[in-house]
Order: C-alpha cells, then structure tokens, then sequence
C-alpha cells in the first residue's frame, strides 16, 4: 500500500483515500481551433510513461477532495514529493539529490 | 530435435525419462540479421514463428531482457475469448480463437488448450443490456456467445450461488463455448522451440537500449547489453515496456504501463469447471489443471514499472470472488504477482506498421494480450515479411490516434478484457 502525503492536510495517508489522477503539467490548448490533428493526439493521447521520476495527480478522495501534483518513481513506486496544484514543477535533480541523501541504498 | 508423439513417451518412460534433450539452444547474438524481434513472449516468439514457417525469413532473432516467457506471458491468467463488440475486435479475437484450436497440432507441443467455456456474469439490468447486445453483435459475426437464465449458468457452473437474496444477484450470463484457457509457459515454450527448429535464434538476458536509425530515418538495427545487432526490420513486441524501448527510435507511443495482478489459491480438487468473469463485481476465476484457483481482476490506478502492485487491489478482487462463490471464502492464496500492460486511450491494441521504415510494433494490448497471442503473431509476421497490413490488423494502426478512428472497446466491454 502507498503511502501519500496530501499538502493540502498534510498528513501522510494510506493509498485507499487517494485516486490517482494521470501526468501532470498538461496543459490544455489556449486556442483550441489553432491546433493541428497531430497537436491534438498529442494533447489527447501521447503520455510520456516514464521508467523513472514521473510527475503525475492524484486526489485526496477521501479527505479533502483537492487535486494535487506528485512525483513518484515508476520502478520503485516511492514518492520524492508532493506538492499543491498550481505549483511549479520541481527540480527533479534536487529531488533526486534528496531522496539519495535519505535513504542511500535506494 | 524430438518430435513428441505417444511412442515417443512410451520410449522415454522405459528409459527412464534420461534422454529428453533441451528443446532449444540459448543463442548468442550474430552481427546481422534481417529481423530482430524485441520480447521473447508468446507474441514475439510466436511472430518469429510463423515468419519462418509462413513467409521462409529463418535469419530473425527474438531478444529479450529477461528469460523467455517471462513477462506477461508467464504473469495472465490464461483466459482466451474472443466475444469482442465490434467488428474489427471480433475478426482479430476469433482469428486468434481459430488458430488456438489448432496450435498444439501445428507446434506438435501440447498448449493445453481446454474449451471449457467463458461464463460472463450479469447482475444488473445494464449488465443485461451490454451483454445481450453484444451477443447480437457476436453473432452477426460469426462469434461464438449466447444468452443463459440463471438457472442455466448454475447447470453450467454448479459452483455459482444464483440466490437471489445474494450481495449481487445472478440475474443471467452469457456464454460462449469456444472460449477456455491454455497453457500459459507451453505457448511461450511451443513458439520457441517451432521458431527456433526453423533458425531462429532466441536471446535471453541481453536488453536492447536503443532502437538505432540511420540517416534516412529507416532502422538499421538495435543497441541491446551484448552490442549493437545489425537489422532490416525491427519488431518490437515488449508489453509494458514498449513506450520506453520505442522512444529510443523517436516515436512516442499513446501507451501507459500499469501493474496488473492475479493470484493463486492453493491446490484442490477439480471444483471449477469453467471460467467465470464478472465486470460488475470485478473478478474473473478458474482453475487450472494442476488444480489452483487463478483469480484476477483490473489493474492498480497508478502507472507503474515495479512488477508488485499493491495489496488494497487483491483484497478488494478476493472479496468480490468470495460475494459471488461464498463456498471459497476459507481457501487459502497461495501467491499473488503482478505484469506491467500497455495500455492504450481506447483498450484496443496497435498492431502493424509505424512511422518509421522498417520498424514494426506489437503492443498496447492492455490487460487481455495473452488470448491473443497466436493472431497477434500470425498477423505480425505477415506485415513484417510482406511490409503491409494484413487484413485483420489494418485498423490497429499507430495513427489511429490522429486520425480519430478509435476502436473504443473500454465502454464497451467493461472493465476485464
């Protein structure tokens, strides 16, 4: 079972309060009709399905109910961080610095 | 090698079982080949198969990462159906259910293929509506699928609990009787040792890191552990690892990877009698033939390469087995594992051709690739040898995705494929 800090209450709670919400940073189109087929696949479709550091959403379901943005490691599943929505993407390499300083092995 | 037949058996058993011969080599790679295939599961060796018996291309090299076999197709949980709503997913399913038939002849090993019938539980209204349509669509396509009343499911599958008082009441369920299981390790292992009495060479433990292509954008063959492999055509066939392989060649893939798990109970006598999938409740059951029962359901919400998956899921799949065959509510699992699926936008798979010359791709199959794994093979190799669709894979296309064309069996068919 994951565990997810929620920012919002932040506290960290069981994977079951949560639903996980796709990749983050996705922006939708400003001007929609400006956008070509192969934009809109890729706006639609095409996810970058990281084997790494993914940043992706997830909901505080059973809590709070708000959206925020996470960064998870595919391979490991362990969260580097979690961070309320609207906030800029962290640096990875710090993240990553951080996460190595914590628990070496890993 | 050794061609099994009953005298064969007979031969080795007074001998004492000591001169069966491994029925094929662990191959290392050459420098050239005409077409490298990426995953050595049942889809990857089966193409590799049916390019050499069908289409005379012997010089091909299935490479895997790991050991043959060992990724989804040693990970499902063995169910082949082909009771699909429309009518592409139909043609390509039953293409695969006509070649499953067939196989353990054709490969002269013994898949186990048991027709023992696919029960789909309705226990609602909706449930009815969905099912009953897509029995009509079934059979104006000549699929296999029909209507039972409770009362028959239970004549069916004595096991099941059609009470009425129950949590989810049976209120109907279709069947179809061509559906079954098989074999999971003998189709992997049937593939491999028919592809490679033919030439082919299978490499395990050696990752391809990179797709390589040349100047004028056409691949000339792969990056793996072992060095760089020289190739006319690539193939990738890597399940949930397809996206990462494919972006090494510049193509992103409308694919996300999720943990898909199943579990086993411990062995009992032959209690189940068929397979038994219920949307609603979110199971599917049955048991093999050493005697476990094998229950799956969805995937875990999260994307995920870790191969684990997590334990909220197999509680909440045992629960739902146990509201529907209380009578297995005091058997003990015996293991649980979990396979990463690609999972495309509209559940349906990419099948074909790609962007890039001589690149071809096998993938986005979700959480139902294994049912499929003869088709899926048959219909690669043609496209790989003859460099277009065939017929049954033209609209699994790559660019359906652009071109909006989707073939959207998530709403239709619920959630377990």
């Amino acid at each position: 079972m994951l565990l997810i800090h929620c920012p919002y209450c932040d506290e960290t709670l069981p994977e079951l309060e949560f639903t996980y919400g796709g990749e983050a940073h996705i922006a939708r189109p400003e001007n929609p009709a400006d956008k070509t087929d192969d934009e809109w696949r890729d706006f639609l479709f095409i996810r970058t399905n990281v084997k790494g550091p993914h940043f992706e959403r997830w909901r505080h379901a059973h809590g709070c109910g708000r959206f925020f943005n996470a960064v998870r490691d595919t391979v490991s599943d362990r969260f580097l961080t979690t961070y309320k929505a609207g906030e800029p993407r962290p640096d990875l390499a710090v993240l990553l610095e951080d996460a190595a300083k914590k628990e070496p092995s890993k | 090698m050794t061609h099994f037949s009953a005298l064969s058996l007979l031969k080795n058993a007074l001998t004492g079982q000591k001169n069966w011969q491994a029925q094929w080599p662990d191959s290392q790679p050459k420098a050239e080949y005409d077409v490298v295939i990426v995953g050595a599961g049942g889809h990857g060796l089966g193409a590799a198969y049916y390019l050499a018996k069908e289409h005379g291309i012997t010089n091909v090299a299935v490479i895997d990462k790991g050991w043959l076999g060992g990724g989804n197709t040693g990970r499902n949980t063995t169910i082949i159906r082909s009771n699909y709503l429309y009518d592409e997913s139909a043609r390509l399913y039953d293409h695969a259910v006509d070649l499953w038939e067939g196989l353990s002849q054709d490969l002269n090993y013994n898949v186990m293929f048991s027709r023992r019938g696919v029960l789909m539980l309705a226990h609602n209204v909706h449930d009815v509506q969905s099912f009953q349509r897509h029995i009509h669509s079934n059979r104006l396509n000549g699929v296999d699928n029909r209507w039972l009343t409770p009362e028959e499911a239970k004549e069916f599958c004595p096991p099941l609990n059609i009470s009425p008082n129950a949590r989810y009441p049976v209120v109907g369920a279709a069947l179809q009787m061509r559906a079954g299981t098989a074999r999971h390790d003998a189709v992997a292992w049937g593939y491999a040792r028919g592809a490679s009495q033919r030439g082919v060479d299978i490499i395990q433990n050696c990752p391809v890191t990179a797709i390589r292509r040349g100047p004028d954008g056409a691949v000339e063959g792969v990056e793996t552990a072992k060095g760089f492999i020289r190739a006319k055509k690539v193939a990738v066939s890597a399940a949930g690892h397809t996206s990462v392989v494919m972006e090494t060649a510049g193509v992103r893939m409308p694919l996300e990877s999720y943990p898909l798990q199943a579990l086993v109970s411990e062995p009992v006598k032959p209690i189940f009698p068929c397979v038994v999938m219920s949307n609603t409740v979110h199971a599917y059951i049955s048991q093999s033939d050493k005697g476990e029962l094998v229950i799956g359901s969805g995937t875990d919400q999260y994307t995920s390469y870790s191969q684990r998956g997590g334990l909220p899921l197999i509680e909440h799949t045992v629960a739902a087995i146990c509201e529907i065959f209380p009578i297995f509510n005091r058997m003990r699992m015996l293991r649980k594992w979990g396979g990463i699926v690609d999972v495309t936008p509209d559940r349906s798979p990419i099948l074909g051709m790609t962007p890039v010359p001589g690149l071809y791709v096998n993938c986005g199959w979700g959480t139902g690739g294994f049912k499929a794994t003869p088709g899926a093979a048959h219909t690669l190799a043609w496209t790989v040898a003859k460099g277009t669709p065939h017929d049954i894979n033209a609209p699994f296309t790559l660019d359906r995705f652009r071109t909006g064309r989707l073939i959207d069996e998530a709403a239709a068919a619920a959630v377990a494929h």
